[in-house]
């Protein structure tokens, strides 16, 4: 039975314990609703709400643990040489989900990991059963138990309005669990990172070569984790963009604001607006297949030799794609300067430039500062565009021209496509997410400060 | 600092200041009139730099959306080659059985290369021939199956067949392969290029519109593939976010604007969407994979996952923009509702609610526009695998627009530029589609109270 | 009082040889009217006072004099005023040295998030009106000392002038008005947001500054009015009503709307 129809069906079910919650309390009314505590809708929901949350809430939670523990159910009667090796297992654990789905027939595996996956098979179809008789009577336990309590004094609206208000309880508390859920995934995996390598070499390392040799002899078979080239090559592009980003998006801000007609306003500000909302992915494919090699094949007229992946590329389309962002935002610090100070400037035969720069650009100061403290920080986070632009190779340089690497490409390449599990090289994304996450925070969490004491003062 | 007070204080002493008459400024003077002058050309030049900055981000804009286009618009037809086909009953039904297993299971592929080496008898050399098959492209023989069954009297016919050709034909016959360069720097030989001004000089070589790129899955072959799987894709993982960040959303921003005391618990939620709308999408990715693939187990790939992940990227612009709504509903409302004996919930549900809906939707439009534009987080969790099939449901393998983009750009063939190009096309073209929408509701529901 | 036996001779609107005119003035935000032909003369070092009930057009009228209300969208201003019988909607006119001859100060306090000296050292500084730093020490002085406010704020003139009280804030903008040596001070219900004693301070200030500039002070205290000007002119939705000596006009005012509104029964 698939998810979306056992869903329909819990709906269903619904509908139906509304109906006849409806039913019964318009039966006890006799006829005249104000006999009732409540109105018969109320009645009615109360015995949906029975009836869908603890079906809902059951499932929620058998698939959140089905997988795991199965697996630890398959994994405890494999034999020891397979569970031994993490390389094996999870190789093993591939294999026996395979032959599970039915497509393992030409794998070439121990008879033990042919019959786990036909334990699987059976393990899997015996738990979505057991699931759907779990979530049927949870909510016909749901349902005979609310449909018995209705009587004309149950408190019926008073009971939905309390189950409404926890669930609404329970939704805002979802952006604290998301936040817990990033912070321990990260931290998880990465303090599993940091049994392998010291977090000093990660952090002030001067070499990232994360492949692991797949035989002891190789050469590096250890693999490199000093992310300061990923951190410089971050920087170099952040820093590019916001020299694109900031001049742009602030003369752009202030003319829109200050100088520009109604109706040159009306087509100026949408067409930036496009701007920010055309997706990362194109960007990248236009920096990638139109800015590089532009910048190519001028550099070559110049004499330059630029790099077909250079971090001048990716930072300037990441610019483009943040001068909205810097624009908008320095918008709305500078109209909250008051008129007051524009007057005061005017009065005194200032003109419209020498007001902005000097009165309105010095009082909005600390505003944009927090705005460009915001861009900085998506720069930071940005990742198409780099994905698709900027190099892989960690080189260690300032020098535009040259091809670097940041954090957020190398995170993409270390987890896109297969992975092993539990190697230094995978859990090496998972601490470079940690930094990543804890910088662009710190930056979000101060700059946000300082917008907000810049607004108090001008309220 | 002191020094100086003190110094001022014995020049005002000594001038006795308030008794002096001010000297007027005498405004025609020579250095006032170039001083106005200055200002003036200060005036005009931030003024141009203003401009300037608008026609940078426009600029931008303009090349951008050219670059795409003018890359892109040719992927919308595809060159077909005209071949005479043989459907030789001996090749396709031997036995005259007329059961179209039989027939499917025919050598298709054998008809097209005996037409081709038909048109071209002088072909022998066995890399040559190799070269020449390149012409039609691999797929041509599905196309040709398909039309065999559905009208199995064409067998023993001869017939002229326009079939799908191969890329790289495709790609010269658009201009897009110089046939003047030296004959090493392209990827068709001086032979190829012969070959393809003979069936142009028979009329055999036309361009028309390329349906298939709007209907079929992803393949290795540019000319084959399709945004359609991806378009699905997306769209299943869509209803998921959907789905989970609506009800959500809106619930949330109803306790927080309506319900929630001033207490602790409110505060770390509010910064927590604050923050949570500022983290790189990347790290939702890096979450979905740790929490949904690792711990949960959900199905790789597949986009109940892509949705879940998402779904917690737009909760907090879903929140912001509904939380907004709710606020502008004035206050008078509330009052009138609560003062016939609503509930505080009523009050909410049959008030409140409906009035901020248009700007809820709002937001909600908004956020699933973004949320069909992002990649990032997708290529973490296993998005990013090339699959053929269309998926049938939110569980099957899936990729979606964005990733389908990102899979194409780094595809090496010629082709596989026009139609990554195109595909930004027609993936801007939805996002376009929704904000407008967003837009159309924002004008059309907006209230002044 | 000098000023009061000097400007004995009438009670015209037109007087001899006036600093600035106004000559069927009429403003509209948009479309809706809000001066109706508007006569009035300035007279020089003297004060005027603009007095009327809220939303008569006094404010409005004041912004004219110096182009103010050019930075607002929307509105058209058609009849004539001058300044030294020059029109100052000519356009051959510089609106920017303009209101250097004019100065302005506003209802409420607005210095500059700066240093006291910057906020006095604006206007010379963008006018170019000094070549050195001991010029401009000078004048900053000079302007402080003639606002009365040197003696308060002379040990901290770099601190910031926003953490001034409220009453010397206006001195200050006063100060900043009076550094470009204008020829007229404009004053916008410049007491409005003080506290009775910062008011009584700043009329004082506005008594001693008479003697070197022509001084055009809207406000909606009639005491206010009969305390610091020589002439007064009363508006009344959008329309000059009637204008005159200050003395004249309190005590025998001649149109019977002045003489409703000075007693009290609208306002």
């Amino acid at each position: 039975m698939s998810l979306s129809f056992l869903l329909l069906a819990v709906a269903a079910l619904c509908a139906l314990s509304f109906y006849f919650g409806r039913q019964r309390a318009v039966a006890l009314s006799g006829g005249r609703y104000s006999n009732l505590h409540s109105l018969p809708a109320h009645y009615g929901t109360y015995v949906a709400l029975w009836c869908g949350l603890p079906a809902l809430l059951l499932l929620l939670v058998w698939h959140s643990l089905q997988g795991s523990i199965i697996q630890a159910m398959i994994i405890s009667e494999l034999p020891a040489e397979i569970t031994g090796d993490a390389g094996q297992l999870s190789l093993a654990l591939n294999s026996i989900s395979l032959i599970a789905a039915g497509n393992g027939q030409h794998l070439n595996v121990v008879p033990e990991v042919i019959d786990a996956g036909q334990r699987l098979a059976n393990l899997q179809t015996i738990a979505n059963a057991a699931m759907i008789v779990v979530m049927l009577s949870g909510s016909v336990l749901g349902v005979s138990l609310s449909y018995r309590k209705i009587s004309a004094e149950l408190r019926a609206r008073n009971n939905v309005e309390r189950i409404f208000r926890w669930m609404m309880i329970a939704c805002s508390a979802i952006a604290i669990l998301s936040t817990v859920g990033i912070v321990f995934s990260l931290l998880f995996e990465a303090l599993h990172f940091f049994s392998k390598i010291s977090p000093v070499e990660f952090l002030f390392g001067l070499e990232w070569s994360p492949q692991t040799a797949i035989r002891a002899d190789q050469v590096a078979s250890e693999g490199a984790f000093g992310a300061i080239p990923l951190f410089v090559g971050t920087l170099l592009i952040t820093i590019i963009a916001m020299c694109v980003a900031v001049p742009v998006g602030l003369f752009s801000a202030i003319y829109m604001g200050e100088y520009a007609s109604p109706k040159f306003r009306a087509v100026a500000k949408p067409a930036l607006e496009i701007l920010a909302g055309v997706p990362t992915v194109v960007y990248g494919f236009f920096a990638a297949l139109t800015v590089a090699p532009f910048l190519r094949n001028n550099g070559a007229v110049l004499g330059l030799d630029v790099s077909s992946e250079s971090a001048l590329a990716a930072g300037l389309v990441m610019g483009v794609m943040i001068i909205p962002f810097v624009s908008s935002l320095s918008d709305d610090v500078m109209s909250q300067v008051p008129k007051s100070l524009r007057d005061g400037s005017y009065g005194l035969g200032a003109t419209k430039s020498e007001t902005i720069r000097h009165v309105i650009f010095p009082a909005a100061l600390p505003g944009i500062v927090g705005a460009v403290l915001l861009a900085v920080s998506r720069a930071i986070g940005e990742t198409m565009i780099v994905v698709m632009a900027a190099g892989l190779a960690a080189n260690m340089t300032v020098n535009p021209l040259q091809a670097v690497t940041t954090v957020t490409v190398q995170i993409v390449t270390l987890l896109v496509g297969d992975q092993e599990f539990d190697s230094a090289k995978t859990l090496s994304a998972f601490a470079l997410g940690l930094v990543l996450f804890l910088v662009t925070l710190g930056l979000n969490v101060f700059a946000l400060k300082v917008v907000q004491k810049y607004r108090e003062k001008y309220d | 600092m002191t020094d100086m007070a003190s110094l001022m204080e014995d020049r005002a002493a000594a001038k006795v200041i308030s008794d002096k008459v001010q000297k007027p400024v005498d405004w025609d003077s020579p250095k006032i009139a170039r001083n106005i002058k200055k200002r003036y050309a200060a005036e005009r030049r931030f003024k141009i730099y203003g401009l300037s900055a608008i026609g940078v981000a426009l600029l931008a804009l303009f090349v951008l959306a050219f670059s795409i286009g003018s890359k892109g618009y040719t992927a919308f037809f595809q060159t077909y080659v005209q071949l005479e086909i043989n459907f030789d009953p001996a090749e396709i039904d031997p036995n005259g059985t007329g059961d179209p297993a039989v027939i499917g299971k025919a050598n298709f592929d054998d008809l097209i290369k005996k037409a081709l080496l038909a048109r071209f008898p002088d072909v022998t050399d066995r890399r040559d021939k190799r070269d020449l098959y390149g012409v039609v492209s691999g797929g041509a023989s599905y196309d040709l199956r398909e039309r065999v069954m559905e009208n199995p009297n064409l067998i023993g016919q001869t017939r002229k067949i326009w079939l799908i050709s191969g890329d790289d034909f495709d790609m010269l016959n658009k201009g897009y392969i110089d046939a003047n360069v030296d004959e090493g720097s392209r990827r068709l030989n001086d032979k190829e290029i012969g070959w393809y001004d003979a069936l142009v000089s028979d009329g055999a070589v036309e361009k028309k519109f390329h349906s298939r790129f709007f209907t079929s899955g992803d393949s290795r072959e540019p000319e084959l593939a399709g945004i359609w799987g991806a378009a699905v894709g997306s769209f299943y993982t869509l209803l998921v976010t959907l789905f989970l960040s609506f009800p959500i959303g809106v619930l949330a921003a109803v306790y927080l604007e309506e319900f929630a005391p001033k207490n602790r618990f409110t505060t770390i939620v509010e910064v927590n969407i604050n923050n949570l709308a500022a983290v790189p999408s990347i790290v939702f990715g890096l979450l979905g994979l740790e929490v949904y693939l690792n711990v949960m187990h959900l199905p790789r790939s597949a986009p109940v996952v892509g949705g879940l992940t998402l779904a917690l990227m737009t909760l907090p612009t879903i929140i912001i923009a509904s939380r907004a709504a709710i606020k502008a509903v004035p206050p008078s409302i509330r009052q009138a509702a609560l003062g016939l004996g609503a509930s505080p919930v009523q009050t909410v549900t049959h008030h409140v609610l409906p009035l901020a809906m248009p700007g809820i939707l709002t937001g909600t439009i908004i956020g699933m526009a973004q949320a069909l534009g992002e990649t990032a987080p997708l290529l973490m969790i296993g998005m990013v695998a090339f699959i053929v099939d269309i998926p049938g449901g939110a569980l099957d393998p899936a990729t979606v627009l964005p990733v389908q983009i990102y899979l194409w750009a780094d595809s090496p063939e010629r082709a596989f530029v026009e139609k990554t190009s195109a595909a930004i096309m027609v993936l801007l073209a939805f996002l376009i589609l929704m904000n407008g929408l967003a837009v159309y509701l924002r004008k059309k529901f907006e209230r002044k109270w | 009082m000098a000023a009061v036996s000097q400007s004995a001779m009438t009670a015209e609107p037109s007087v001899a040889s006036p600093k600035m005119t106004a000559r069927d003035l009429n403003l509209f935000y948009s479309d809706n009217q809000a001066l109706f032909d508007v006569n009035l003369d300035i007279v020089e070092r003297q004060v005027t006072a603009l007095i009327g009930p809220s939303g008569c057009g006094k404010s409005t009228f004041l912004r004219c004099l110096n182009r103010m209300n050019d930075t607002i969208d929307g509105v058209t201003i058609n009849g004539k005023v001058t300044l030294d019988n020059r029109d100052i909607y000519d356009k051959h006119i510089d609106v920017v040295q303009l209101r250097a001859r004019i100065g302005m100060v506003f209802q409420k306090p607005n210095p500059f998030p700066k240093s006291i000296y910057d906020n006095v050292a604006y206007g010379p500084r963008i006018h170019g009106l000094v070549n050195s730093r001991d010029e401009l020490d000078e004048i900053v002085m000079t302007s402080l000392e003639r606002a009365g406010l040197l003696k308060e704020v002379k040990d901290r003139l770099q601190s910031p002038a926003t953490g001034l009280s409220g009453g010397q804030q206006q001195r200050l903008c006063i100060a900043r008005a009076v550094a470009v040596s204008p020829e007229v001070i404009l004053m916008d219900e410049p007491c409005s947001a003080l506290d009775p004693i910062a008011t009584a301070k700043v009329e004082e200030l506005i008594d001693e500054l008479r003697s070197n500039y022509t001084i055009v002070i809207v406000t909606h205290s009639m005491q206010q009015a009969a305390r610091v000007s020589q002439r007064t002119a009363f508006f009344h939705l959008g329309k000059l009503v009637e204008v005159g000596e200050t003395d004249q006009i309190f005590t025998n005012p001649k149109d019977e709307r002045t003489k409703g509104y000075i007693t009290g029964r609208f306002g």
